[in-house]
């Protein structure tokens, strides 16, 4: 169980972390929460020669919010406050039901959102409901900062679009807007601490009572969080009826591409991404009906 | 290198050197000889190691000591910082019998510290929430639920009576 050995640095600025990080190179890895590194530390994954904690940077854990620019979730903000700010709750509560069911109580006090996605699981519950709202993520390196959409930043597992001297800074969600609505529904064989089987975001715009924007990320069902583009296509012009869902579910069914492992198997999964897509879509369609301005 | 890390540590302060690759769990126990804490899977699952960092409970087996300096630590042997009288938490246990072997009680009892000061009167199922990242292969749950759900009315009738005295 013990770790193996690396320098460790804990610097109280972002430029300090950015040049320590560009001059360390290769074998130089940012902690934030430590709550997937130290599990693969000890298990032998991972082997850094130097750790840099983002958890001295002051206003790194902030979160921020306003009604015309939306939310900004800091990098080592933890996952315990996301559940406890209540901005979120009122206007991201797909964000809250992703966060309540990530791990446990003492994991949830340490690990982050930023890292959940940095981990890139296909699994990470935060992805899909981040993904259909829309949400994008900074990356500061020396050379400057730039922000990706996230339905871009995944490659596969464990990989993603960023590259070597970047450090994810903060995660951006775009204000909340009356007629749009989104849910998060997952699976897992026990009801908690465990990593999800199958996990479905939709967000959806309602104008007229018929769908004219959807958005439906797939979890745990392919090597990175799933968008189902087909599913979402043939949402839009609907009214929210049974012979909408099942065509809907059906097709997301379709678009997944599990495999069968420990959790589940690829055809549990299958029929499981079908029964959730149903409950999230009509979760999110009386969402966005509840909200007003 | 080693790092000079002060921490205070159920209200002692101590300073030490650590390798920046020991965790606060080898910290406390191997350092201090605080071996009240335990640990179980060293992967954040079974709730053993749990500890209190700054009001927070975490568990020690993923963090790394030096990212505790400067910080407050509280761990069982702070409950009964005497040694002579119980903490409610501990008596409910006892009285419950939600202990048998004991090596899950340390962590469960701190788990059940930093419930009962976020909320003084938690429901069954915010109890079974609050426990859902520690694991007891003895006793079942029930007993561990009861003694919280009876500590959390103990320590609200002494907060109670010393607010009046």
């Amino acid at each position: 169980m013990r770790l193996p050995r690396f320098e460790y640095y804990a610097p109280e600025t972002l430029e300090a972390a950015l040049s320590l990080l560009e001059d360390r190179g290769e074998g130089a890895f940012v902690m934030a929460g430590g709550t997937d590194m130290m599990v693969k530390m000890s298990h032998g994954r991972l082997k850094p020669k130097t750790i840099i904690s983002l958890k001295s940077i002051p206003g790194m854990d902030m979160i921020s919010f306003d009604p015309a620019n939306g939310m900004m979730i800091g990098a080592t903000t933890r996952l315990a406050d996301i559940l406890t700010d209540l901005r979120i709750e009122t206007h991201y509560p797909a964000l809250i039901q992703a966060v309540q069911t990530m791990a446990n109580v003492e994991v949830r006090n340490m690990a982050t959102l930023a890292g959940n996605i940095c981990n890139a699981a296909p699994s990470a519950d935060s992805a899909p409901p981040l993904m259909v709202m829309n949400a994008e993520v900074s990356l500061a390196s020396v050379r400057g900062e730039r922000r990706l959409p996230l339905s871009d930043f995944f490659r596969g597992p464990g990989l993603t679009l960023m590259q070597a001297g970047e450090i994810m800074t903060s995660i951006h969600l775009p204000a909340p807007q009356v007629g749009r609505g989104a849910s998060y529904m997952r699976i897992s064989a026990r009801c908690g601490v465990d990593i999800a089987a199958v996990g479905v975001g939709v967000e959806v715009r309602v104008q007229s009572g018929v769908f004219s924007e959807a958005r439906i990320v797939l979890g745990a069902v392919a090597p990175v969080p799933l968008r189902a583009s087909g599913s979402e296509a043939s949402l839009i012009g609907k009214p929210l009826n049974d012979e909408t869902l099942e065509l809907v579910s059906d097709m997301a069914a379709h678009e997944s591409k599990p495999i069968s492992d420990v959790r589940a198997s690829a055809d549990y999964r299958k029929r499981m991404v079908a029964v959730l897509t149903r409950r999230a879509i009509t979760q999110a369609y009386e969402r966005s009906t509840a909200r007003h301005s | 290198m080693k790092h000079n890390i002060k921490i205070v540590v159920n209200g002692d302060e101590y300073s030490l050197a650590v390798d920046p690759w020991r965790t606060l769990n080898e910290a406390l126990r191997e350092d201090l000889n605080l071996t009240g804490t335990k640990l179980g899977c060293g992967t954040g699952d079974c709730g053993a190691c749990t500890v209190i960092v700054d009001g927070r409970a975490v568990s020690s087996c993923l963090t790394l000591a030096v990212s505790v300096d400067g910080k407050s630590v509280t761990t069982v042997e702070g409950l009964a910082p005497s040694g002579d009288e119980l903490h409610p938490i501990q008596e409910a246990f006892i009285k419950t019998g939600a202990i048998q072997c004991g090596f899950c009680t340390s962590g469960m009892e701190i788990a059940a510290l930093h419930l009962l000061s976020n909320n003084p009167s938690p429901t069954e199922l915010e109890i079974r929430k609050g426990l859902s990242g520690h694991l007891c292969r003895c006793t079942g749950y029930n007993q561990i639920v009861e003694a919280i759900s009876v500590a959390g009315e103990k320590m609200k009738k002494c907060c109670h009576e010393e607010e009046r005295s």
